[in-house]
């Protein structure tokens, strides 16, 4: 009698076991199919952008500037200073006015009016499509001083930036345990000097993650450019004037009737890729230097 | 040195609770103090109103008069600089991640502004032996981060953080609930070793511990300072019932 109910327990259990394996085998296997899923895309744009633009590139692509219609050869370098400057210049405006905004909503906005409203703001100006951006920096740059420049350029890719980077030093700071303000506070650290060397410091790896990000997204955008940098077939520093960027380059090349203007375009995009990638790269080699051990 | 304080009818509220209910005590200079009382009892909060870190929380408030070596912290000055003369332990280790061993001693100081390389030098190496810790860290200063050492050395270095800004008064709100016997017992020496210099606060569930450290005992009751007086009489002969049946195990 109690040998039979001994055996149907252990076939339960075994049953038990065998359901919890299979569950255990799905559930990681459809984990496994989601990230393939996800970076088959990726390897195939950059694989195919590898195949297409890798055989244009050459040394001329990156110190000429374009050749005329019909002449071989030219290059992009104009684009590529330009990319380079007007960036530069989103990023010296966008990253410290949002990590500004959100310093303040996390350590001093926190269920006040304006708080709420800066945060909706941000929401808002996050979803707020490119073109439109392009079209607020014209109306505010451009008319008024009737002409296209890159400093427009650069002002409408900083304002995309904002919204993201204030998003996310937002969440970096809530993560920053209270013990730790506490600690300082009760040093007699003022809170300014919590707020900056300690609770920013904490945060930083998240927020510059952050930073990268809205960096990585503005600067494969066209639409703000279009009519505030405007593009130029000359190389130019000057912020006051028209001037190139690799997204209008590639735009332009891309839907002209040449061939030789194609091949150019798919190099541009891969040289687009590149420096988001290197540029990515080096802060984080950068802001790992000097890491202790065991820190966080 | 450390100095004595008086605390006069302080009343503190978080929101609509009254927490702290006409609490009037003389803490001694240069002895251990130790607050005990079951959970709630508002002995956390009491010790939080000594170096004004219970106003930090946005709906806490206190009134009352706390004279530390005759000065009035509520009155006299301001919240930074009491916390500057009054240094804090928490329950729960709470070095700064980001920074070296040598960087969490040094930023009550260099956060604060001061950049003597020498001095700064002497002090880290000063408060780390006297939080018993300098030989076990003395080699990795620099390397390690406050968080890489273990909870009992990392709460040894709060010690040593909280030290290295020469307070008068040191506050300990359960210093050793979150270690381990071994740990409890280097903080229990330190304690011990550091009264002489300090005006210390302890907060404790550990009536053994009070016993060990404490020359006075509190005891806290919803809100009220039910008792204070000698620990050898709070622990053999207490005046009133409810410190008797506390400390007897009969609640709390």
């Amino acid at each position: 009698m109690s040998g039979t109910r001994t055996t149907r327990t252990a076939n339960m259990n075994r049953l038990h076991e065998l359901r919890r394996s299979a569950v255990n085998h799905f559930v990681t296997g459809l984990a496994v199919f989601s990230t393939v899923l996800v970076l088959v895309p990726l390897v195939a744009i950059v694989g195919y952008l590898l195949y297409k633009g890798a055989s244009s590139l050459n040394l001329a692509f990156f110190i000429h500037v374009p050749a005329p219609v019909g002449e071989p050869g030219g290059g992009m370098a104009n684009a590529i200073m330009g990319s380079a400057v007007i960036l530069a210049l989103a990023s010296s405006i966008g990253i410290p006015i949002g990590i500004a905004a959100g310093v303040y909503l996390a350590e001093y906005g926190r269920g006040r009016h304006l708080g709420n409203l800066v945060r909706f703001t941000a929401d808002v100006l996050n979803g707020v499509p490119s073109i439109v951006m392009g079209i607020a920096a014209y109306s505010l740059i451009v008319a008024k001083q009737h002409h296209f420049s890159g400093f427009a350029g650069g002002v409408a890719l900083a304002i995309m930036m904002v919204p993201t980077i204030t998003r996310t030093t937002e969440e970096m700071l809530a993560t920053v345990p209270h013990a730790i303000r506490e600690a300082a506070l009760g040093l007699g650290i003022p809170k300014w000097r919590t707020v900056l060397s300690i609770s920013l410091r904490t945060a930083s790896p998240g927020i510059i993650t952050g930073c990268m990000l809205a960096f990585a997204r503005v600067a494969g955008e066209t639409a703000p450019l279009l009519f505030t940098a405007f593009g130029n077939q000359f190389t130019s520093f000057d912020m006051t004037q028209p001037i190139a960027a690799l997204p209008l380059q590639i735009y332009v090349y891309a839907v002209s009737p040449y061939d030789e203007w194609h091949r150019l375009a798919w190099a541009g995009a891969l040289v687009l890729i590149a420096m988001i990638m290197g540029a990515v790269t080096l802060v984080r080699i950068f802001s790992n230097r000097g890491a202790l051990q065991g820190g966080h | 040195m450390g100095v004595d304080i008086r605390v006069e009818n302080l009343n503190a509220w978080y929101g609509n609770t009254h927490t702290l209910q006409d609490i009037n005590l003389h803490i001694p200079s240069n002895q251990a103090t130790a607050l005990i009382g079951p959970s709630g009892c508002g002995k956390s909060t009491f010790v939080r109103c000594l170096n004004r870190m219970h106003e930090t929380n946005p709906i806490a408030r206190a009134e009352g008069t706390v004279l530390m070596g005759g000065l009035d912290i509520y009155k006299d000055a301001s919240p930074v600089e009491i916390r500057r003369r009054v240094g804090m332990v928490f329950q729960r280790p709470n070095p700064f991640p980001t920074m070296s061993i040598y960087d969490n001693v040094a930023s009550g100081l260099k956060l604060n502004g001061f950049r003597n390389k020498r001095m700064l030098d002497e002090v880290v190496e000063r408060s780390l032996k006297q939080a018993a810790l300098w030989e076990e860290v003395k080699d990795d200063l620099r390397k390690k981060s406050g968080a890489s050492i273990s909870g009992g050395q990392q709460q040894r270095l709060c010690i040593a953080r909280a030290l290295a800004v020469d307070p008068e008064v040191l506050l300990m709100d359960e210093p050793a609930s979150a270690l381990d016997p071994v740990s409890t017992a280097k903080i229990e020496d330190l304690i011990f070793q550091l009264k002489s210099q300090y005006t210390i606060v302890i907060v404790t569930h550990n009536m053994q511990q009070a016993a060990r450290v404490a020359a006075n005992t509190g005891f806290f009751l919803n809100g009220k300072l039910v008792e204070f007086d000698a620990t050898t009489k709070i622990f053999t002969t207490p005046s009133d019932k409810r410190t008797e049946d506390y400390i007897t195990g009969r609640f709390g």
